[in-house]
């Protein structure tokens, strides 16, 4: 592969915009996991009392366990946000750079 | 005592992953089969491999055991383990695969001095592997001693001849199955646990709670978190060291290599968050479960109210309990099967940063025929699996508990930084990655000995010299700060040649055009 193909494809429209979306989606999503996760090992570390208080007077199950449960699951819905849309968005793009750029 | 089911199960699980082994054996001729299963694993076989390369005895019976032992401080660490996941998602997996072959090594080298950036990879590697290995192997030799009543020297050896037979004659096929067996295997036992715990209780998790709050002498107090994690800079240092961690372990990382391309790669790291996630939360109610059934029943309990076996056994009684003697046996089996398919992934790591990174590409600059790589490696990892055996037996008595966690600090502050820096940062240069990672490897080093879980409880001293347990806030950042140092202040030729190919790099790392070329 030739260091001419990959400047052509580096000043095409079609891949700057790749590469703007692509880290548009990734860091949002990089951002949102890292913020819950050390927003909640700070509540751990500072007012580890809060996530002790309790989801109703009736009950037991204090409101850590739905947090933690939560964390786990977004971590995961994250994951199934971003293959969504790159498989939708990001693939077409890059195949549409490479068959302009053969 | 002897526990004759678990040993028949055990048998019936090594008989078809020796099957397995023969079959994929037959089809690994060439380097790419070796290292990477020819690129012809799914996305999903890759979710459940490496979800069965992640969830350790340590994580299942370790977790659990934590969970036993204080409740909600379990919930914090399987957090910590999982969100390293989407870390790798956002940041590594696409781009791993389009710049790599076998080793993280290939795409952190890409555009980087061969020599001195394969040689640090491979120590990072190896000193991760090598840990973890040690761990795995002191901590299958006690389980094993637990569980079947086998001599723990027997035991490690058993373990360790497996692991050489599995990788040095099926490479990645075998290993991959393995693991895929055993995340199957293992899932089903943990969602047949959890669901028989609910059953006790009627499927109320408000019943749950209230008998393990009644059985356990903290009482409330295992509803929240405990005393594990007390001060803020401990806490986000533990933090840093699992989900930086996890996105430098080398074993995890080859995994990526084993897909077609960056599409299920992406897919894979879906598929295995599921796996990993629920099976934590299992965990949680199988912690639970065990407080509520076990710790009030005097078949499982020492004279002091101490669990038989220690703690960490709070998994295998509740099995006892909710299944029976069958049931018991069959866990105990997926203990033996999880063990081994987490040293067979490391000796593979650590075998192919010595053929590929060391021998092939920084000794040989890549002029070596493929049949010489590939004896090097088999070389190599018949070579681990004797240090690993030798290690396990020789580290019976010592305390290993700060191998893992030095593991993954290592792993944070050496693989992580070189492999993320050289990824996404245009300035950076050979020079400054070998001294910034070095410096990682060697100030986490450092700190862990000084450190609490070293200093005092290995050595023996009254008070550690660095007071906090987990060094990697202050090993990641040196690593970080020294690389960036020694790059902008690196003003070479070679340095200016490797800032120029970081664009061809870029659009390699984006499209994969070596990939799709192929």
């Amino acid at each position: 592969m030739g260091s001419r193909l990959e400047k052509k494809i580096i000043n095409s429209e079609d891949f700057k915009s790749l590469v703007k979306r692509k880290s548009f989606v990734s860091w949002l999503l990089l951002a949102v996991t890292l913020l819950t996760y050390f927003s909640f090992i700070l509540l751990v570390a500072f007012f580890p009392e809060v996530l002790g208080l309790r989801i109703s007077d009736e009950s037991i199950i204090t409101i850590g366990i739905p947090i933690g449960v939560s964390i786990i699951l977004l971590a995961f819905a994250s994951t199934g946000i971003y293959v969504f849309i790159a498989n939708r968005e990001f693939d077409q793009t890059e195949k549409r750079i490479l068959k302009k750029n053969k | 005592m002897t526990n004759y089911p678990a040993i028949t199960m055990f048998f019936i699980f090594v008989f078809a992953t020796l099957v397995i082994t023969y079959w994929a054996a037959k089809r690994t001729k060439s380097r790419s089969h070796f290292y990477a299963a020819g690129g012809k694993i799914t996305s999903l076989q890759n979710g459940l491999a490496i979800a069965g390369d992640y969830m350790s005895a340590a994580s299942f019976l370790g977790i659990s055991g934590l969970i036993y032992l204080s409740g909600y401080d379990g919930l914090i660490y399987s957090i910590g383990f999982l969100v390293g996941w989407p870390i790798i998602l956002f940041l590594l997996a696409e781009r791993l695969r389009n710049l790599g072959d076998y080793t993280f090594a290939d795409a952190a080298s890409h555009r980087l001095d061969q020599t001195q950036i394969r040689c640090l990879a491979a120590s990072g590697s190896l000193v991760t592997v090598a840990l973890y290995l040690i761990a795995q192997m002191v901590g299958a030799g006690k389980l094993i001693q637990l569980l079947f009543g086998l001599p723990y020297e027997l035991a490690v050896v058993i373990v360790g001849v497996l692991m050489i037979l599995y990788v040095s004659f099926g490479g990645m096929l075998a290993t991959t199955w393995v693991q895929i067996i055993k995340a199957v295997l293992l899932l089903s036992g943990a969602t047949f646990m959890a669901i028989a715990v609910m059953w006790t209780t009627g499927f109320s998790f408000e019943t749950l709670f209230q008998k393990a709050v009644n059985a356990h002498p903290k009482s409330y107090a295992i509803m929240q978190p405990g005393g594990l994690i007390s001060d803020p800079i401990s806490a986000i240092s533990l933090g840093i060291a699992l989900m930086f961690g996890t996105a430098g372990l080398p074993h995890i990382l080859m995994r990526f290599f084993t897909v077609k391309d960056a599409k299920e790669a992406r897919k894979s790291v879906f598929f295995a968050t599921g796996f990993i996630g629920y099976f934590y939360i299992l965990t949680f109610i199988i912690g639970f479960g065990a407080i509520m059934l076990i710790s009030t029943n005097p078949e499982f309990l020492n004279a002091d109210g101490g669990l038989r076996g220690g703690n960490n056994m709070a998994a295998i009684h509740l099995a006892n309990a909710v299944g029976g003697n069958i049931f018991l046996g069959f866990i105990s089996a997926v203990a033996f099967a999880t063990i081994l398919a987490v040293v067979s992934g490391l000796t593979l790591a650590g075998a192919a940063a010595v053929s590929h990174d060391l021998y092939a590409c920084a000794l040989k600059k890549g002029k070596v025929n493929e049949k010489d790589e590939l004896f090097v490696s088999k070389i190599s990892v018949v070579t681990l699996g004797c240090v690993a055996i030798f290690l396990g037996i020789v580290f019976e008595k010592q305390n290993v508990a700060f191998m893992v966690g030095l593991a993954f600090a290592v792993a944070a502050s050496t693989n992580f930084p070189i492999l993320f820096l050289s990824m996404y940062w245009k300035k950076l240069t050979s020079k400054g990655a070998l001294i910034g990672g070095s410096s990682g490897l060697i100030t986490a080093t450092i700190l862990v000995i000084l450190g609490p879980a070293v200093w005092v409880d290995v050595f023996g001293y009254d008070n550690p010299i660095f007071p906090y347990k987990y060094p990697a806030l202050f090993s990641v950042t040196t690593a970080f700060i020294l690389t960036w140092l020694f790059s902008i202040i690196d003003k070479s030729k070679y340095s200016k040649e490797e800032i120029a190919k970081f664009d061809s790099q870029f659009v390699q790392s984006q499209i994969g055009l070596k990939i799709q070329k192929r």
